[in-house]
């Protein structure tokens, strides 16, 4: 690999170890990219099959529902996969079709906010209807 | 000024404007345009785990906006997208792995992933009605 291009006869072994390119980052985006997408294709039909069941459910069925243990460890695998594989994806755009340099980098700690946040944010949201159901 | 300034007619190269994209060109570019969609789908479960978790009116606020027409279109879009974002993605990783590049089995996939993304929003949206109408039929 390490002559598969110019970088390879110029830099130093160290550099070569960590195997970073100019963009300080290595194959981790890519690599958490497959992981996530291998991990939402069960997860998302989960998903799926789970909304459909659940459609029209009233408030003390959904609840009912997402408390189960299986129901509640499955939606957070969920959140965590998509949320990370949506903002790696989003930073992919945004690193695409924005030019401007301070403003591309506002975006993308935006989005990384963002993501995190609401994956947070629903995270809580479940582990609350978990632990709270039927109290 | 010299004759070098002097403006030669020379053919342009095609750019998007003028330019008759391949299927395989919009299907990679779909790929990017359904993933970016997604996350209107994801804010979606968002609502409701959150409204869920708050209460009981807005548990019903975000379910009477999902039941609607515009909720359900929003969600029969979301569900051909999601399919062919993942289908498209599975494609993804056969060319990973060095497979399938050639023109002609690129071509041959792009009908394979659009045909499986139909069928299983097709089964999806059947079986949905199917469900609807049994539970009708039993009245509950």
């Amino acid at each position: 690999m390490s002559d598969h291009n110019n970088k390879g006869l110029y830099a130093a072994d160290l550099k070569k170890a960590k195997g970073l390119g100019s963009a300080h980052e290595g194959t981790d985006h890519w690599m958490m990219q497959k992981i996530t997408a291998i991990a939402n294709v069960p997860l998302v039909l989960w998903l799926v099959w789970s909304i459909i069941g659940l459609q029209g459910a009233t408030h003390a069925q959904f609840i009912a529902w997402q408390a189960q243990p299986a129901n509640a460890v499955l939606m957070i695998m969920l959140i965590i996969s998509v949320m990370y594989h949506a903002k790696l994806g989003a930073q992919v755009i945004t690193e695409d079709y924005i030019s401007t340099e301070w403003f591309k980098m506002m975006k993308l700690i935006g989005q990384k906010v963002f993501f995190f946040g609401l994956a947070i944010m629903c995270i809580f949201c479940v582990l609350k209807i978990a632990f709270t159901a039927g109290v | 000024m010299s004759q070098t300034t002097k403006k030669v007619q020379r053919p342009l190269s095609p750019h998007l404007q003028v330019y008759k994209l391949p299927l395989t060109a919009l299907m990679s570019i779909s790929h990017r345009a359904t993933g970016a969609s997604l996350i209107i789908g994801t804010l979606l479960v968002a609502g409701f785990l959150i409204a869920a978790a708050t209460s009981e009116q807005h548990y019903n606020f975000v379910m009477t906006v999902a039941s609607s027409k515009i909720g359900l279109l929003v969600m029969f879009l979301w569900s051909f997208a999601l399919y062919f974002h993942m289908f498209n993605g599975i494609r993804h990783m056969f060319w990973d792995t060095g497979r399938f590049l050639e023109k002609g089995q690129a071509m041959r996939t792009n009908y394979i992933v659009l045909m499986c993304a139909v069928t299983a929003t097709a089964v999806t949206w059947g079986g949905r009605t199917l469900l609807a109408l049994i539970f009708t039929g039993m009245g509950g």
